[in-house]
């Protein structure tokens, strides 16, 4: 920006705002002198000041990696942890102007740990620097970069061939990646790769085109990108508002407050309000400036509506003629970023739009090793693994397929212990299970039922370690129930085990499966009118959590048997300690496989002070509310 | 200072600018805050990046007033122009504003001479922010901060996960894809947004210009009394400076591109005396904003050091 002419402030502002933006990202492996390339990029651009060019050398100095001349890469990499270790660990993201366009740079770390990083910079970019190192050609990294790339969208690749000087400025070696690259890219879906052979370091094809390589008579790499034209999707859908804020000032006024995402709108348009169906025509487009005659997407904007209409955060409003698709149910693309594994039954967080609901996946179809793009069978998904998923929404939402709208195809999965954000999706359709099946309606309910057996209902889950005296408290329960004419039923972990859930092992994923199956009878046992005992291990508090919210409020009892590991291992009733303290016996909850203490039981019994009866008694107290 | 006519806002308002479109990112952002916070703060420091923020946070609600609080941490040492800019701005928004004085801090008399830039701005700024933000349990706070600004800050998340502790880890940042922020916290912990985070300076100043925002008039230049200290032009804004022996305050033109406190706040020599003088002298400037800030020119990773514990 420092270098254009200098004009009249309006004649300026007029240029700047005429421009386009385009947003892209750089990456590549370790050593592919991607931070160089970016570097050298703002240098030749002159959007660094001479102040931080000062700073530059001092660093180059002091860290760098080109014997006291400028290292480039000290420029993007900020954080202190990066410059020691000489990798890129975060998203940088970097702004440079040039006549013709605007730039937004995401520069994206390029190890297999950093991957939710790149997919963060990948999420909002419209085009891909891919790095690859003369020397080196296609690598693992390459396709991994590529294909999570494609998998967020991205469409267009700019593959920059780097350390040209390396390999004498040859031609051949460039044609030959070139290709190989063609191919690959091509199959991951996307639709336009240009190559430009570049030497970083030495400013070749960089701004300016090379002078060392004559046989290329193509663009240079800023060239490329100030001229690249970008195609928006060819299908895109009609007017899309979702609601993020509803805005009340007063009685007379009734808002609401959202961006445009597709499509446009103007008054009197008749909209529909998904997911609930609700009509209207929109009466005003209200904004600071003014009202709108016209909202196309891009625009932020407050609607009002012709009719009053129970509408909220996380509706979407739509063009009543071409509205979007409403489920609950979806096969989906995930990319898993969290440490603690991806289990499917598990619930989660899911947010797309403004609209948050809890959500969980069914099945795991099949994962995607992001480095082969080979399709494995899982069970699970780990950190930076891919998966092709259905997924279980608790509500339906309106939605968009992640190809025609991002906006409303794109998801992320929050973990609902740790808020952390650990999942990110994109939609691909509809399962149409939600729509063919059907709750049946039964004339006599769940209260007929509860009144003629003359009890209330209710599910004690009783939660503790192995050997912690769970079953033998719960059936000392049980018994002081049926004694007062109660009827009862009770789960025990081991019989179960032995029918309905024979077939699940101790892993993870399977305790998982164990429970949501052990909290689904017992749910219909409470329907049925009993008062069900359930005595499992149930050492996740997701799960836990995930049978809670079965039930009506006040129905579910959480009773946590805490007997410290040392009193239960000493009892060993069923000599299992000893054997998974041998190794004979895998995941064993307490030895290599955590329990997660209860947070808010109803009941905390501690189970190694007190009688087995005493406890019983505090149990019948809490059920029947007299504590 | 003077309201600047905008001859080009109906024709730009038609399509959609590159400023449109970082208006409405940033609205988006805000509407985010207020509707997943419960008590959301928006930090305003009257500068020109918190001129912008007011501005848009007014519009991100229209026609309701915006449902967001101010708070402005004051170190006592700003500029005596910036307060009563704060106190009038305020009142016309109809914003709540809450000032907030690390009162300890006053009363060991902690302040930029006698004890330094670092630890002044530590106990004044950082600390102080941390005893307003736990005093009045705010979950999220709203900054002006850009990812132009320096290093550490271009790897900053739009919404930034904090401790309990108000702290940052850059190395356990929460994954932020598309526009979907996470503003799910447990108690205690919390968020700082930056709805300004793809602004560059020059948009900040377009911006201002085209849709004549007002700002406090130390951004032009007009004769002030300086002293030369250090290289840094710094502003005699009150008897509190000390002045060494053979310094003497001198009237100079000058105006300054970021408003701090201002003993640590540099000026520079300009003729910018109205805003399209100031955009055309920044578009031939060949220093960064953050050039005239006594408290960056700490060891290179200063600012990520003072943002893990918890300054803004």
């Amino acid at each position: 920006m420092g270098r254009e002419p200098i004009l009249s402030v309006d004649d300026y502002l007029a240029r700047h705002e005429s421009k386009d933006l385009l947003r892209f990202i750089t990456c590549g492996s370790v050593d592919d002198g991607k931070s160089t390339l970016l570097g050298r990029l703002l240098y030749d651009t002159k959007v660094l000041f001479d102040d931080q060019l000062a700073a530059l050398e001092g660093d180059s100095l002091r860290h760098g990696t080109q014997n006291g001349e400028l290292d480039f890469a000290l420029l993007v990499d900020g954080l202190s942890a990066e410059r020691e270790q000489g990798i890129t660990i975060d998203v940088a993201y970097r702004f440079f102007t040039t006549e013709r366009r605007k730039f937004i740079v995401a520069d994206c770390p390029g190890h297999e740990q950093y991957t939710r990083n790149m997919a963060t910079g990948a999420s909002t970019a419209d085009l891909a620097v891919v790095l690859i190192d003369a020397r080196k050609g296609v690598l693992t990294q390459t396709r991994r970069h590529t294909y999570i790339a494609a998998l967020l969208g991205i469409r267009h690749v700019l593959l920059a061939v780097n350390k040209m000087d390396l390999v004498g400025y040859d031609e051949a070696t460039f044609r030959a990646i070139e290709t190989e690259y063609a191919a690959l890219a091509a199959g991951m879906g996307i639709a336009q790769v240009t190559a430009i052979p570049v030497s970083a370091l030495r400013g070749e094809n960089v701004s300016a085109r090379a002078t060392a390589m004559p046989w290329f008579d193509g663009p240079s790499l800023l060239e490329h990108l100030e001229t690249v034209a970008i195609t928006p999707p060819a299908q895109t859908p009609g007017f899309r508002l979702p609601v993020q804020w509803v805005c009340r000032p007063d009685q007379n006024f009734r808002g609401y407050a959202g961006p445009v995402v597709a499509g446009s709108i103007a008054p009197g348009d008749e909209v529909v309000v998904l997911p609930g169906g609700a009509r209207s025509r929109v009466a005003r487009i209200v904004t600071a400036d003014g009202d709108r005659k016209q909202a196309t997407a891009g625009d932020a904007v407050t609607l009002t509506l012709e009719d009053e209409r129970d509408i909220s955060r996380g509706d979407v409003i739509a063009a009543a003629g071409d509205p979007p698709q409403v489920a609950d149910q979806f096969a989906a693309h995930l990319l898993w970023m969290d440490e603690s594994a991806l289990l499917p039954g598990r619930g989660y967080w899911l947010k797309i739009g403004t609209r948050t609901v809890g959500a969980q996946v069914t099945e795991i179809k099949h994962k995607v090793d992001v480095n082969t793009q080979e399709e494995l069978a899982a069970k699970r998904l780990e950190l930076n693994e891919v998966g092709y998923c259905n997924l279980s929404l608790d509500q339906p939402v309106a939605f968009e397929p992640y190809a025609t709208c991002r906006e409303l195809g794109a998801f992320i999965l929050i973990d609902r212990q740790t808020n952390a954000t650990v999942g990110a999706g994109t939609l691909d359709f509809a399962l149409r299970r939600a729509d063919n099946i059907h709750w049946q309606h039964l004339d006599i309910d769940r209260a007929a039922r509860a009144r003629l057996k003359g009890q209330a209902p209710a599910c004690l889950w009783f939660t503790g370690l192995s050997g912690s005296g769970k079953s033998t408290v719960a059936n000392l329960v049980e018994k002081r129930l049926f004694a007062m004419g109660r009827h009862t039923y009770l789960l025990d972990g081991d019989n179960v085990r032995h029918g309905l859930n024979r077939d699940l092992g101790f892993t993870s994923e399977d305790r998982v499966e164990n429970i949501r199956r052990v909290a689904e009878v017992a749910k219909l046992m409470v329907d049925a009118g009993l008062i069900v005992l359930v005595s499992f291990i149930s050492p996740f508090r997701s799960e836990r959590r995930m049978a809670r919210e079965l039930f009506a409020p006040g129905e579910f009892h959480e009773v946590f048997v805490d007997t410290p590991l040392a009193v239960c291992e000493a009892r060993d009733v069923k000599g299992l300690y000893a054997k998974a303290r041998a190794g004979s016996i895998k995941n064993f909850t307490g030895i290599d496989s955590p329990y997660e203490v209860p947070e808010a039981a109803e009941v905390h019994l501690q189970g190694g002070e007190e009688a087995p009866e005493q406890l019983a008694e505090r149990v019948i107290r809490e059920l029947l509310g007299e504590h | 200072m003077t309201v600047l006519q905008t001859p080009h806002a109906d024709a730009l308002a038609a399509r959609h600018s590159h400023l449109k479109r970082l208006e409405a990112e940033s609205i988006h952002i805000l509407r985010e805050v207020a509707a997943e916070f419960r008590h959301p703060v928006m930090l305003y420091s009257i500068g020109k990046d918190s001129s912008v923020l007011l501005h848009l946070l007014q519009k991100a609600f229209y026609p309701a007033p915006p449902p967001i609080p101010l708070l402005h941490v004051d170190t006592t040492w700003k500029f005596r122009e910036m307060i009563a800019f704060r106190d009038r701005r305020a009142a016309e928004v109809g914003a709540r504003l809450i000032v907030h004085i690390n009162q300890e801090g006053v009363r060991q008399g902690v302040g930029p001479f006698s004890h330094g830039a670092t630890v002044h701005t530590d106990i004044m700024k950082t600390q102080a922010l941390k005893q307003a933000l736990d005093a009045h349990g705010f979950d999220a706070a709203i900054g002006g901060a850009r990812r132009d600004e320096e290093k550490s800050r271009a790897k900053e998340r739009v919404f930034s996960f904090r401790t309990a502790q108000h702290r940052w880890d850059p190395k356990r940042q929460r994954p932020e894809l598309w526009n979907l922020y996470n503003g799910r916290i447990a108690k205690g912990e919390s968020v700082r947004v930056f709805p300004l985070s793809n602004w560059t300076e020059l948009d900040i100043w377009l911006y201002i210009y085209r849709e004549a925002i007002e700002v406090p008039s130390l951004y032009l230049a007009a004769p002030r009394p300086v002293v030369e200290r250090d290289g840094m032009l710094v502003m005699v804004d009150d008897e509190r400076l000390p002045l060494k022996p053979g310094e003497q305050p001198e009237m100079r033109k000058v105006r300054f591109r970021t408003l701090g406190c201002y003993p640590l706040t540099g000026a520079i020599e300009s003729e910018a005396d109205d805003l399209p003088k100031v955009i055309q002298e920044m578009l031939v400037a060949r220093t960064s904003e953050r050039q005239g800030r006594a408290i960056d020119h700490d060891p290179s990773a200063s600012m990520e050091k003072k943002k893990q514990e918890g300054y803004f």
